[in-house]
């Protein structure tokens, strides 16, 4: 006999990908662009930012949180239980 | 239009067009792209109907408590309270402190095991199963409205400040941040959208962070900043939050009755425990804990933006003094101002996609919480009931389309008043303050009769609007006691809070005398749904895996309130 019923679809949450690798990947880049950039700063640059290379700063200060998420990413993967089979 | 005397008079002032170069919008760019990918990605994990409006209800606590504050951490938050700072002065705190804190802690210990445990899909739902259809209703298709229209002020100021500071004509702006938000909600759902508010929240302090350390710098400190601002028209009431709010008042919000009930209860409590928007990033939570975690997680990031926002806010008030005195220097050009003034390439490009990301953060929360509601509150109930899942997993993605369409339209209404947030606090205090009442009631009264539900929230409804004309004639309302003629010095944020107060009254006074000349529900409706009927067929709480001292949600909620009162007094 054929089963006409549909079967209820079954959730593809479970497949949702870990977002710690993007955060970090892009703190990561935008840390290392800025610290490149505080460190070639001109003198423009540091008076409009009263006196402070703001862009070394925020880039380490970037690059900190890229790598910590990265990390937290390898350290602490993301545990995929199966789904309840019923 | 206004739209476009507006536009014509920020073109001349020219102070607003930053100094991008290639390098900024390099940074920008990688942030667009990433947004789209993670839309991308997110698509994969899509199935059911669960998956696309609740992202399968299997989200890690870190991440919806993240998303839960950036979904609030939109257009209005950000430009709106840099304005509110430069014109209200510290005062502001009192809208992230009392004004916030608490509603979301009281959310995260008493309402969540009702919000999560019945297993309601939206916040209408809990009231269709709580009251009757006519309440379910009424609720839906005001939070329907409401949400378009705030995202469509959400993409007006975002279309006006990319015109200001990048040079897009308007139209343009608006289309095409509204093209980038509609993408990653129709492809990702809500899991696209909360990914992206927590991303979002990141950029968004990376790009404030900045402004508050050179402009503080620049002005010599804390009390550099406050010398500079005692000498505008504002004057030392800038760093006065508590004082002054005695009765007779004289601080800029009103006296302490409005701030601490209308603001505090009301207002506050209206919004943080019942606006869909964010309790669906609670419900996306993938257990109990962790959705009752939501929100007090959030609540530590609140303490703490406060001096993101007002700071910038003040320091554009001390160096340019006219702010706020003529159409052509609105508060709300507080942070791009500051923004042009002190940050070079580089952090400017970051700033840059932080503000871009505080707008859509807002405007997906609105989407997506609007498609929610109008697929399985309104469609599923009303328009076409029982069809397979598939099927409204299909008609959310068209709402979504069409809700953001609808968002457009409306981005032109937002104009005419120099301070967004007036506008949308009269909108929620209209819709929202009533709403409190009415689930407070419905969660701990067992009598409570299903036609009190939509007579209490209409009759709030209608007192808040009542309010907000009347207080125009009330001389109380008016520094000093004394009525001008042209209704001009009134203070309107001390009307607001007042109307959420006659609101909340109203509500509750008709809801009981309703509920007094009707039958209540049976018991056995109401398992979940009511404090002291539990649910039969919920899991065993001693049965589940017991959670980390440090998932202790008493632990983190009175750890929040705690740290906001030791703000508060710091800061009186």
């Amino acid at each position: 006999m054929s089963n006409e019923e549909s079967k209820a679809p079954v959730s593809a949450a479970s497949k949702l990908f870990d977002l710690r690798v993007l955060i970090g990947g892009l703190f990561t880049l935008y840390g290392v662009v800025l610290t490149i950039l505080g460190l070639l700063a001109s003198k423009a640059a540091l008076a409009k930012a009263a006196g402070i290379n703001i862009n070394l700063w925020m880039g380490l200060g970037m690059l900190l949180l890229g790598v910590f998420f990265l990390l937290w990413w390898r350290l602490r993967p993301l545990h995929r239980e199966p789904p309840p089979s019923d | 239009m206004n739209v476009l005397a507006a536009s014509n008079v920020l073109a001349d002032a020219n102070t607003l067009r930053l100094n991008i170069n290639a390098l900024d919008y390099g940074i920008l760019g990688v942030y667009f792209v990433l947004v789209i990918t993670i839309g991308f990605l997110a698509r994969r994990a899509i199935a059911t109907s669960e998956d696309f409006f609740l992202s399968g209800r299997a989200l890690p606590a870190w991440v919806t408590g993240i998303a839960f504050i950036s979904a609030n951490l939109g257009a209005i938050e950000i430009l709106g309270m840099a304005a509110n700072g430069a014109q209200y002065g510290m005062s502001t705190v009192h809208w992230y402190w009392i004004g916030a804190v608490p509603a979301m802690v009281f959310l995260g210990l008493v309402m969540m095991p009702f919000y999560y445990g019945s297993g309601v899909r939206s916040v209408p739902e809990y009231l269709r199963r709580r009251f009757n259809r006519p309440t379910h209703l009424f609720n839906a298709v005001t939070f329907a409205l409401a949400s378009v229209l705030i995202a469509g002020v959400n993409l007006y100021a975002l279309g006006f400040v990319l015109e200001a500071t990048l040079g897009w004509p308007l139209w343009a702006a608006i289309i095409v941040s509204a093209f980038f938000v509609l993408a990653y909600i129709t492809l990702g759902g809500l899991s696209g959208a909360i990914y992206n508010e927590v991303l979002q929240f990141f950029i968004i302090i990376a790009g404030l962070i900045p402004i508050v350390i050179v402009g503080l710098h620049s002005v010599g400190g804390w009390s550099g900043l406050q010398n500079a601002v005692a000498k505008t028209d504002l004057g030392a009431k800038a760093f006065e939050t508590w004082q002054g709010t005695g009765i007779p008042w004289t601080n800029t919000l009103g006296d302490w009755v409005g701030i601490v009930f209308g603001l505090g209860f009301v207002q506050s409590f209206g919004y943080w425990t019942t606006n869909f928007a964010e309790v669906q990033r609670a419900l996306s939570a993938k257990d109990m804990n962790a959705a009752q975690r939501t929100p007090l997680i959030g609540a530590f990031p609140k303490i703490f933006i406060p001096f993101l926002t007002i700071i910038p806010g003040l320091l554009a008030l001390a160096i340019i003094p006219k702010l706020g005195k003529s159409d052509a220097l609105p508060y709300n050009d507080a942070i791009p101002l500051m923004m042009n003034h002190f940050l070079p390439n580089g952090v400017l490009g970051v700033a840059m996609a932080g503000l871009l990301a505080a707008f859509m953060a807002g405007m997906a929360a609105n989407v997506s919480s609007f498609n929610t509601v109008f697929t399985y509150d309104i469609w599923q109930q009303y328009v076409r009931r029982d069809r397979p899942d598939g099927y409204y997993l299909r008609v959310g993605r068209i709402v979504t389309v069409v809700g953001v369409l609808i968002g457009i339209g409306t981005a032109f209404i937002a104009s005419g008043y120099s301070n967004i947030m007036i506008y949308i606090q009269m909108l929620f205090s209209f819709f929202n303050a009533p709403l409190f009442a009415t689930f407070i009631i419905a969660m701990f009264w067992k009598r409570v009769s299903p036609m009190s539900g939509i007579a209490g929230l209409a009759a709030g409804t209608a007192g808040a609007a009542i309010m907000h004309f009347w207080g125009y004639y009330l001389p109380y309302f008016y520094p000093g006691g004394v009525i001008d003629p042209a209704h001009a010095t009134v203070n309107a944020q001390m009307v607001n809070f007042y109307g959420a107060l006659m609101a909340f009254l109203l509500d509750a006074l008709v809801t009981v005398i309703v509920t007094l000349r009707g039958e209540p529900k049976p018991i056995e409706e109401l398992a979940g749904l009511v404090w002291g009927i539990p649910d039969p067929s919920a899991p065993d709480l001693s049965k589940l895996p017991k959670p980390q001292w440090w998932q202790s949600p008493k632990l983190l909620g009175f750890g929040a309130l705690g740290l906001t009162v030791a703000v508060s007094i710091i800061f009186l």
